[in-house]
């Protein structure tokens, strides 16, 4: 079996973490392992894996392979998992290698699978792990087709590093489009709220915008101490789909914005902690932090189907006090 | 530019407030009581319906919605959308589980795409969600683009700013809440679409009656469009029983909880 491990570089030509974990998974298939990398450079990348025993390294680089941008982007991929013959491509689940995965499968007459958390070969047969209907059921899968292109979910897989030097066969690739990437719009560093690389995953629950026991709404303070447990412990920033909207609507905390959701119609986040606060809800909701390692939860109702079976720890207890103090003992 | 022809794909998925229980069926997993659930719309599917909506006013366009799924449940569903905003509507009449294939999913559409009448792929946008509440692979799109011949493609969408000469820019969302900004020379180009900006819009009766005028003939005569599913096998699917012994902390000082909330974020 033939396994083609193929990704984009970051800046300077390194390879990201996402990248090291979907060289982890191809790597854990077993058969001959091809390397094929794109970017600006991808000399730095191959480098930093020459010694995982891949037989062979390809590359397309250049300029116009410098940003993330479906018509250069599947031309290179195309180019280089026509030229490796693999039976199995690996990709990481970035948003860039995202963008193109599914199409340069349709281009190459390939099966395609998207998103995997799990990737093993079990007695010749390759078995991928996925999550359905927003992360509410798992399955494992099976393919007939070869080739077969796969993207493996970051925090799924150990990272592989194995410094050396590569040699590697660079490959051209013609680019068609009509697009050009302008800009990068990222949030100021001191105004950062969504942190994928962060331990601590915070959960705002629609609790924060709601009539507190004066009567009065108190959104001042609430953003005041979301921002303060931000800033004190470098989190990560989600919130339920009912505290986005009403923010939206001008009736919440002015910094979230859809980006920040989290659960059936939002994003379900990695990271090894979550601390969820005024967060309400059964199950369809609670997704959100499904990949979430340890839980804690923090609101009124003993009950809640939020935390019940689903965080580790319970305080039943006003989240705005209790917030407040933690950013104190923070500081 | 004017006339924009914007096709929007999207189907319907079960209810996100229902509990949902897979079963294996006659052709593989399926979901307990399917047909009996309730439907909507797919969220970001509807997103990219109501951004269409919104540009097709602005540049005098017309948009099409082209759904995949079963017609008894899409005519139960469309009373609502149609509601919404103003639409023509192409059915297959097929699944629309999430256990079906992409690849499959993806050829039916742009067959159905392509059949649209008066189509000029000069001025076609295709639309739809970059994710769905039910398969979520984000990979139709990608393969009805190329199987169109459209290599302009964006995913992630929250923006498009379309100029008078045709030409638009397109926000997209990367990672660690960041956008890249593109700018592209015009249509044809796939944008899959994450939340867009746009609310829902509000029920509109007049809407509805007229879009209803144009979707009642159109489910009647929906293709089928049966998806086989052939080379792939699910070897399981699961609720995951992931139910954690939940300790309550009660009563215990607000001063208490923080501190040990502190000593867990430091550890």
């Amino acid at each position: 079996m033939k396994v083609l491990f193929l990704a984009h570089t970051e800046e300077g030509g390194s390879l990201g973490k996402a990248a090291l974990e979907a060289l982890g998974a191809a790597k854990g298939l077993g058969g001959e392992l091809t390397i094929g990398l794109y970017g600006a450079e991808v000399q730095a990348g191959a480098d930093s894996i020459a010694g995982c025993g891949a037989t062979k390294f390809y590359g397309v680089a250049g300029a116009d392979f410098a940003s993330a941008r479906y018509g250069s982007d599947a031309s290179a991929c195309e180019a280089i998992a026509k030229a490796a013959g693999a039976d199995v491509i690996v990709m990481p689940a970035t948003a860039r290698a995202s963008r193109v995965a599914a199409g340069v499968a349709m281009r190459l007459g390939a099966a395609v699978d998207t998103r995997l958390t799990g990737l093993e070969a079990v007695g010749g047969t390759i078995v991928g792990t996925r999550w359905f209907y927003r992360q509410r059921m798992v399955g494992r899968v099976e393919r007939d087709a070869r080739p077969w292109l796969v993207t493996v979910d970051s925090g799924c897989f150990d990272a592989c590093t194995a410094p050396g030097t590569a040699s590697v066969e660079m490959l051209s690739a013609t680019v068609a489009t009509r697009t050009v990437v302008t800009g990068i719009k990222s949030p100021a560093a001191d105004a950062q709220t969504i942190r994928p690389e962060a331990k601590l995953l915070l959960v705002a629950g629609a609790g924060w915008g709601k009539s507190q026991p004066d009567g009065q709404k108190h959104l001042d303070e609430a953003s005041q101490l979301i921002l303060g447990l931000l800033s004190a412990t470098q989190c990560s920033l989600g919130s339920s789909k009912s505290l986005v909207d009403q923010s939206g609507d001008g009736g919440a905390l002015p910094f979230l914005t859809h980006m920040h959701q989290v659960g059936q119609t939002g994003s379900t986040p990695r990271h090894a902690k979550g601390l969820a606060t005024c967060c309400h809800g059964e199950e369809p909701h609670v997704v959100g932090w499904r990949f979430i390692g340890e839980r804690r939860a923090v609101n009124l109702d003993a009950g809640c189907g939020w935390a019940q079976g689903k965080a580790d720890v319970l305080y039943v207890a006003d989240a705005f006090a209790v917030v407040n103090k933690v950013v104190e003992l923070l500081k | 530019m004017k006339g924009l022809q914007i096709v929007v794909l999207g189907s319907i998925v079960p209810d996100p407030l229902q509990t949902l229980e897979p079963i294996t069926g006659p052709t593989g997993p399926a979901l307990k009581n399917e047909m009996m659930l309730p439907a909507v719309l797919d969220p970001w599917a509807g997103h990219a319906l109501y951004e269409a909506a919104n540009l097709a006013k602005k540049v005098e366009g017309k948009v099409t919605l082209v759904a995949l799924g079963p017609k008894a449940k899409l005519q139960q569903v469309m009373m609502n959308v149609a509601q919404k905003v103003p639409f023509e509507i192409v059915v297959l009449d097929g699944p629309a589980s999430g256990f079906t294939d992409a690849a499959e999913t993806a050829k039916a559409l742009a067959g159905a795409v392509e059949k649209i009448p008066g189509l000029d792929k000069g001025k076609l946008l295709i639309f739809g969600g970059w994710q769905s509440a039910s398969r979520g692979t984000g990979a139709v799109l990608q393969m009805v683009g190329e199987l169109l011949g459209i290599t302009d493609q964006f995913q992630g969408v929250d923006e498009i700013k379309v100029s008078d000469d045709g030409s638009f820019t397109v926000l997209e969302r990367i990672e660690g809440g960041s956008y890249q900004q593109s700018s592209c020379q015009g249509a044809p180009a796939v944008l899959g679409w994450a939340t867009g900006n746009l609310p829902e819009p509000p029920n509109n009766p007049q809407v509805g009656m007229a879009n209803m005028r144009l979707i009642m003939p159109a489910l009647q005569k929906a293709a089928p469009a049966p998806l086989k599913g052939e080379g792939l096998r699910y070897q399981s699917v699961e609720v995951p029983s992931q139910r954690r012994e939940t300790r309550i902390v009660k009563n215990a000082s607000v001063d208490d909880i923080a501190r040990e909330i502190a000593d867990w974020i430091k550890a």
